[in-house]
Formats: structure tokens, C-alpha cells, sequence
């Protein structure tokens, strides 16, 4: 396996920053550097081979970025924090609203979405919710709006599905088995958007009641986590709530004065402050 | 004495282990001398999705306390660390943690080989890196970054684990320094700590 310097990962995310607008001068430099490589591998690249493919062949981005996003997900993934959400977070936003929004951030593949809306029909209240899923990478955006998952990973999906104790039978309730695809009835995502949107220089551009930003933050360096929490923060509304992943913590952010926290192990907090 | 020609240079011990591990790593941790003063950093594989016990377990008869580091979490001098259920664990540059979710590696999430290379990145010669008993070859690839970095690396007898492919994998793909039974490893941290006093 080659190696690369971080000299050489700069020129890299340098020349995306410049050429197409992406910023991954901030993003955590052991995983950035495993991507980096793997993609030179996948491709049989060397350093300056990349160089001049993303310079020279601008269609290669959009396949950049989906081999250079992580895009591994599942569904329920830590079921403790689906029942949380089920029997804590979503009674209390329905104390004081009929009808809110949900903004999964870097929803990937789409499986915490799908969660959320199964979730949400299970609680019959589907139809009150509207949902906004948005991640950097296009690919995975097309690929999350069939909601088609490969019959391989829904021993592991069904096996999340057991211990949140939903209240059907089987995730089997919910799709149809069609040449080794597992896919998901539609109607599920009727009242969710997809859209391309970029955390690191996109605008802010809705309020919500609830933001699921789970395993995306822990690809940014400390710096860019604390920026982005103050997007997160201008995007909820007063009393919202964030949901991040099982082993993230903001308690070293700016901003984190402004939030409670709701739920410590399911690492669930709530704006408090304006 | 001193058996192992050990000084107070290294700066962080990175251990690795499967199948077969987790009584030597008990063992090693219950009899780790008081405020042992580099950090341990413990990759084992594990049950993928359960997320609790395995902490609890490890630190009942330790000494000190197991902790599952946080995401960007600052590495603290004597402060001994478990990878996740679930989640690669790399060590950064400017000594922390940081968590990630990537495709398994050698089908395992953690994997052995990416905590141990980052560490030989990070820590370079000041490094120990520890092969324990496990049934698949990850961290041999680590072992051989840990080696090629100046570290010194060491591996379980074969013949005491109850797995040997691990050591056994690490030992093929590169220089091994020590080759050791677990009550010698606990020697071998003995002999390190006093180096600090
Ligand atoms: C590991 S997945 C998380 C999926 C899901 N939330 C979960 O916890 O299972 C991380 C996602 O974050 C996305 N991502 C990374 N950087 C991003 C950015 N700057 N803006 C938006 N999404 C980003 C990636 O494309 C990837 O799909």
C-alpha cells in the first residue's frame, strides 16, 4: 500500500477547496488520509495522477466525493437511542406541536431516515412530521431516495429493529424482497425531502425541532465541529433538540452553553439559549 | 537490572488483541504497577453491537479505570483507553482521538491495524505496541507500521494463546523485539514504570 504525506493531502484538499467549492481542509487527517489512499488504490493512482484527474476531469468530483464521504450506516443503529427518541424527545416536541420538522444532517444512504419515518408510523403520527434529509454527496442521495437496501445487510437492520422492540413483527412489514434488494414501501418517505446541502459552506437555510446529525461530525477536526454547531444551533428552533452520534461530545464547542443536556449515554441535547 | 534495556522515553503503549485475549489483558491490567505514567491504548475486538460490559469487565480488577475514549478526546499521561464497540479508533497528531465508522477492516470495526499504525505515526520510537491472542490476522500490518516508525513491538508466546494466528501473522510480517508470556508482559510494564521514577 503507498503512503502519502500531509503535505501532499493539502494539495489535495487545496485544489477541490479552489477548483469545486468543497472544504475538507478541516476534516480529521487520519480517516481523511485512509480515503485519500483508498481512492488511489481503487483508482491506481499515485499523488500526482489525482492531481491531474481532478484537475483535468471535472465529471470525477461527484465520484470523488461519494468514495471519499463514509457512508456506512444502518438502520436503528444503537437502539437504545431509537427507544429515547421514541418514548422522551418525540412526546416532548408533541407537547407544545401537532405538526414539526426534522433535519437529519449527512443522512447518507438514507437508513436513519427510514428509521425515523417507521418510527413515526408506528406512533401514527407519520403524517404530522415533516422531514429534511440532506447530505454532501450525490450519489448517496440518488441511492437513499430508492430506499433499497441489499438483503445482505437486513440480518443486522432486523437485529436493531428487535432490540428498539418496534411494534411490528418484522422490518419485513415494510418492504418487499426483489432480486436480492430489500425495498422499502414508498409511501414511508412521502413527507421526506432530499436535498444536496453542505455543512461546512452551506447556508442555513430552515428552522427545526429536532436535528440528527449522527456520525458526520466525527469526520471534522475540532475546529470545524465548532463551527458547525453554530449552524445547528441558528437551525433550531428555541427549545429544539440535537441528536449526535454515541461517542461524540460538544462539551469542548462555544456554543455549548447554549445547550442542556437531555439525554448523556444517547448524547441527545436541547437549545436553551438563543 | 533491567531485562528488557528499557529508558524513560516512550511515551504510550498500543495494544492489540482477539480471540483469546481479554483474560491476558485483565491480568496485565489487575497487576499494572500505580500510576503507571503512559497512556494505554487497548484495541480488541468485540461484540459489534453491544455497546456496554465490555469496559465494566475489563476494569473490574484493573487498577485502574477503562475508559472509551469521545471523539477529538485529548490522550491523558496514564490514562488507559478501549476502541469503542463499532468504531475505528485512530490517535491524531496532536494527541487525541478521533472516531470513525469506515467499512470494516480485515472484518473487524475496530481494527486492530488502524489504531496501532496511526499510533506508530503519532508516537513514532516512543512507541510500544503489544500483540495479544486473537483467530485473524489484523494488527500484523499495524506491528510492521509500529516497527517501521522505530517502535518496539512486542507479541504474546504463541504457545500460551489460545489463538495463535494473531501472533503468529505479526511475527511473519515483520520484526518482532520481544516475543512474551502475559506474566512476563507484566514484568516488562514493571520494569517500564520504574524508569519513570
Ligand atoms: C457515516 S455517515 C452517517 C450516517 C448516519 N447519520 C448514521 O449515523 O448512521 C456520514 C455522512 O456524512 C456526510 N458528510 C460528510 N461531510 C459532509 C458535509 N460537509 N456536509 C454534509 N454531509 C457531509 C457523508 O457524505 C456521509 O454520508
Amino acid at each position: 500500500m503507498q503512503d502519502i504525506d500531509i503535505a501532499d493531502l493539502k494539495r489535495i484538499s487545496e485544489l477541490i477547496h479552489q477548483k469545486y467549492n468543497y472544504d475538507f481542509r478541516n476534516y480529521a487527517m487520519s480517516s481523511f488520509k485512509r480515503r485519500v489512499l483508498r481512492i488511489m488504490e481503487l483508482k491506481k493512482l499515485t499523488v500526482d495522477t489525482l492531481l491531474k484527474k481532478l484537475t483535468d476531469t471535472p465529471v470525477f468530483i461527484n465520484e470523488f466525493l461519494d468514495e471519499l464521504t463514509v457512508n456506512v450506516t444502518e438502520m436503528f443503529r444503537d437502539p437504545s437511542f431509537w427507544r429515547v427518541m421514541r418514548e422522551e424527545i418525540i412526546p416532548a416536541i408533541m407537547l407544545n406541536h401537532k405538526q414539526f420538522k426534522i433535519w437529519h444532517a449527512g443522512c447518507s444512504s438514507g437508513e436513519e431516515v427510514l428509521t425515523m419515518c417507521i418510527m413515526l408510523k408506528e406512533m401514527g403520527i407519520l403524517q404530522d412530521v415533516t422531514l429534511i434529509a440532506t447530505d454532501l454527496d450525490v450519489n448517496i442521495l440518488e441511492r437513499a431516495k430508492t430506499a433499497t437496501y441489499p438483503i445482505k445487510n437486513m440480518e443486522l437492520n432486523e437485529k436493531n429493529y428487535i432490540r428498539f422492540q418496534g411494534s411490528a413483527s418484522s422490518l419485513k412489514d415494510y418492504y418487499r424482497e426483489e432480486n436480492g434488494n430489500a425495498i422499502f414501501n414508498r409511501e414511508l418517505f412521502a413527507n421526506v425531502s432530499f436535498r444536496k446541502h453542505d455543512l461546512v459552506l452551506g447556508e442555513i437555510f430552515n428552522k427545526f425541532d429536532l436535528v440528527l446529525c449522527r456520525n458526520v461530525m466525527i469526520y471534522f477536526n475540532q475546529s470545524l465541529q465548532n463551527e458547525v454547531l453554530k449552524k445547528f444551533h441558528e437551525s433550531l428552533f428555541k427549545y429544539g433538540y440535537l441528536a449526535i452520534g454515541s461517542k461524540e461530545s460538544l462539551i469542548w464547542c462555544d456554543y455549548a452553553n447554549r445547550f442542556i443536556v437531555v439525554n448523556n449515554e444517547e448524547k441527545i441535547y436541547k437549545k436553551i439559549k438563543d | 537490572m533491567n531485562k528488557y534495556n528499557l529508558n524513560n522515553s516512550f511515551k504510550a503503549v498500543v495494544i492489540g488483541g482477539s480471540a483469546g485475549s481479554f483474560q491476558g489483558m485483565v491480568k496485565i491490567l489487575s497487576q499494572l504497577p500505580k500510576g503507571f505514567p503512559l497512556p494505554i491504548i487497548m484495541c480488541l475486538h468485540r461484540l459489534k453491537h453491544v455497546r456496554n460490559g465490555f469496559v465494566e469487565a475489563l476494569s473490574i480488577k484493573s487498577v485502574v479505570q477503562v475508559t472509551e475514549p469521545h471523539d477529538k478526546e485529548n490522550i491523558k499521561k496514564g490514562g488507559v483507553y478501549l476502541a469503542p464497540a463499532n468504531y475505528h479508533m485512530s490517535v491524531e497528531l496532536g494527541h487525541y482521538f478521533a472516531l470513525s465508522t469506515e467499512e470494516m477492516v480485515n472484518n473487524s470495526r475496530p481494527a486492530i491495524d488502524i489504531t496501532l499504525s496511526t499510533c506508530g505515526f503519532v508516537y513514532k520510537e516512543k512507541l510500544i505496541g503489544i500483540l495479544l491472542s486473537g483467530a485473524n490476522r489484523d494488527g500484523a500490518q499495524g506491528m510492521r507500521a509500529i516497527h517501521e516508525k522505530g517502535g518496539l513491538t512486542i507479541v504474546q508466546e504463541p504457545t500460551e494463546c489460545m489463538i495463535d494466528t494473531m501472533p503468529k501473522a505479526a511475527l511473519a510480517a515483520t520484526k518482532i523485539d520481544h516475543v512474551l508470556r502475559v506474566d512476563q508482559i507484566v514484568e516488562f510494564f514493571k520494569e517500564l514504570d520504574k524508569q519513570y521514577r
